[in-house]
């Protein structure tokens, strides 16, 4: 098990009376994807937090690397390695990628008993890593407002890649892209693997999930279905785990087969 | 030769337009306020070239308005940048003025306590307001805005109770000869203008008890304070990290957050800096008129936000341009008192801002989509 990144044991979360997660058990190790499935409700979003350290767990264990550790902010959890690009992305548009990129963490350079944003270096490495990820800036003053929503992803990817991140989790990155831009932000998430980041991919979207995810996990109401190798599950049966089975097998025949 | 190019070809995005260099320099926050100040740098030379409004004299008189404007119009741009609104200016004015009158009159203290004190007080009450907007997570404009009533109404109760007067004169007096208030009353270069006057590029007076000297006695503090603090704020918020900050706060408080920009420091902080701003602008009022009044400051935080969005900030926060701010007062400054030059009918001057207004406000909305393609 010490191959494991991340590994988090029988997590549970109530929020008040409501079990959002009753026992989910996931682990990612280095230079895997691992895809997180689920309809809407199934406790995605809530698991994740729990990861990226915005909730605490009611009960479970989350170790990393083997050793057993709590996050009590976001912040923390950043510390630890674990970068989370949400679904809004965490850009601000109307600023340049520059400052986006570099936000919270920006290079100074002194000048007597001042200091100041080293534009020149923070430009230099904004540039050199979105090209290492295929995107080739106009230049780096220009605003993230200009940019497609791949494009997007992909700065924010490169940022949590940039500052060694381990473990990238990201929230449904590809639900609001065209099919050109998804294939991008697929082929920037098998670089990042590449890497030897371990990388947790949220969506619902069987087909997204199979083009590059190395194990998959299902989630239905707050808890885990199992966890299957790459190879060992075809599209469809992951479909209907996702669904609860019964009722989609039903709408899938008055539908054709096309879901 | 041929490879080289090959490699540079697809870094090329063929959807994207080349940009002339031309085109790039003039895409900026503060276009509007360039064009705004040219025509009306313009139109004054038009109407009222030979009232001696561009004359030495009628320079000082329109710059030191313009000063005026800029002084606050720093505070507030930042602050707008940032993500929130500061409604308590004129009243931050108004209350510094008393405060600093009232200590070194009717107290008695030496002039350099009761500035020290203004100040002290007025950015305990800035951190104040940012505190209630951060703790209460309500809009900056009302609990501002409740500022607003709070330290006008304090100031003339203060001013009342204790001398029975709003207006309390004498501090010029009070502050002669301290090591402080020259800071904000004085008048620096005055020898350059009696040089000049003996050049006879500036007059001199020909009668009365100042009979040979300059009619310039010299370049008043509040401009040189206006000019620090629009290099400041520009440094600020274009060179260092809390400027990157500052346009992360207001651009996207959650974003910022998540990334580890302490946006409650910042936001109280630009609170403060704008209650600082105030302060200054009542400090040099009060040297220089020799007296504070309970009503000054009267509408102020309204100038000061007409300058900001004239000089292409976005009222939402996150996006702005301290230059295009001073560019703004500078607007503002020029039409007040170049109206009076050329002897039109002084209440035109609200219809002239009103214009202006819209129309730079236009233009900057036109312009701020074609930089950050906003929608």
């Amino acid at each position: 098990m010490s191959d494991n990144l991340i590994e988090l044991v029988d997590i549970e979360k109530h929020f008040g009376p409501v079990i959002a997660l009753n026992g989910v058990s996931v682990s990612v190790k280095a230079g895997e994807c691992h895809c997180l499935l689920g309809d809407n409700g199934a406790g995605k979003s809530t698991f994740i937090k729990t990861m990226s350290g915005v909730h605490k767990p009611t009960r479970g264990k989350i170790l990393m690397e083997g050793k057993e550790v709590s996050f009590d902010s976001p912040r923390d959890a950043m510390e630890a390695g674990i970068a989370t690009v949400y679904q809004d992305l965490a850009m601000i548009p109307l600023m340049s990628v520059t400052r986006n990129f570099w936000m919270g963490r920006e290079p100074q350079k002194r000048f007597g008993p001042f200091k100041f944003f080293d534009f020149s270096q923070a430009n230099e490495v904004t540039m050199t890593e979105m090209a290492k990820m295929g995107i080739h800036l106009r230049s780096p003053d220009q605003a993230v407002g200009t940019l497609s929503g791949g494009e997007r992803q992909t700065v924010a990817i490169s940022r949590a890649v940039f500052f060694g991140a381990k473990v990238l989790i990201l929230d449904e990155p590809t639900s609001a892209l065209g099919v050109r831009q998804t294939s991008n932000v697929l082929a920037t998430i098998d670089k990042v693997r590449q890497k030897g980041i371990g990388v947790v991919f949220i969506t619902h979207n069987v087909r997204h999930a199979m083009a590059v995810g190395d194990r998959f996990t299902v989630l239905n109401r707050g808890k885990t279905l199992g966890t299957a190798e790459r190879g060992d599950i075809k599209a469809e049966e992951l479909q209907d785990l996702m669904a609860g089975g019964q009722e989609l097998a039903e709408l899938e025949g008055s539908l054709g087969g096309t879901i | 030769m041929a490879e080289t190019q090959s490699a540079a070809a697809p870094q090329k995005d063929e959807r994207i337009r080349e940009m002339s260099p031309m085109r790039k320099a003039l895409i900026r926050p503060e276009l509007g306020a360039i064009c705004g100040t040219i025509l009306v740098f313009m139109f004054f030379l038009g109407i009222a070239s030979d009232s001696g409004m561009f004359a030495p004299e009628g320079i000082i008189n329109w710059g030191t308005v313009s000063a005026q404007f800029a002084i606050i119009a720093v505070g507030a741009c930042l602050l707008m940048i940032a993500g929130e609104f500061d409604l308590s200016v004129g009243s931050m004015i108004g209350f510094s003025g008393i405060i600093i009158a009232l200590i070194t009159v009717q107290w008695g203290f030496p002039a350099w306590f009761g500035i020290l004190v203004a100040f002290a007080m007025a950015l305990a009450i800035g951190a104040l307001n940012g505190y209630l907007v951060i703790k209460t997570g309500l809009p900056s404009f009302i609990v501002t805005l409740a500022f607003l009533y709070i330290l006008r109404g304090l100031t003339i109760f203060i001013s009342i109770a204790t001398t029975r007067k709003t207006i309390i004169g004498g501090v010029r007096e009070a502050a002669e000869g301290d090591p402080i208030a020259w800071i904000f009353g004085g008048k620096v270069f005055s020898g350059l203008f009696v040089w000049l006057a003996d050049l006879g590029i500036v007059g001199k007076f020909v009668a009365g008890p100042k009979a040979g000297q300059p009619v310039v006695e010299g370049i008043p503090m509040l401009m040189i304070w206006a000019l620090i603090l629009i290099v400041f704020g520009h440094i600020l918020l274009t060179r260092t990290r809390f400027g990157n900050w500052i346009f992360a706060a207001g651009g996207d408080t959650q974003a910022a957050r998540y990334v580890g920009v302490p946006v409650n420091r910042v936001k109280i902080l630009m609170f403060m800096f704008s209650a600082f701003c105030a302060t200054i602008f009542a400090t040099c009022q009060v040297m220089e008129f020799g007296s504070a009044a309970a009503d000054r400051g009267l509408l102020k935080e309204f100038e000061a936000i007409i300058s900001v969005v004239i000089g292409g900030a976005l009222l939402t926060g996150g996006y702005g341009s301290v230059v295009g701010a001073a560019l703004g007062a500078l607007i503002f400054g020029v039409v007040q008192q170049g109206l009076f030059f050329a002897g039109v009918e002084s209440s035109l001057f609200r219809v002239f801002l009103g214009v202006i207004l819209l129309l730079a406000v236009i233009l900057n909305t036109y312009i701020r989509r074609m930089i950050t393609g906003e929608r």
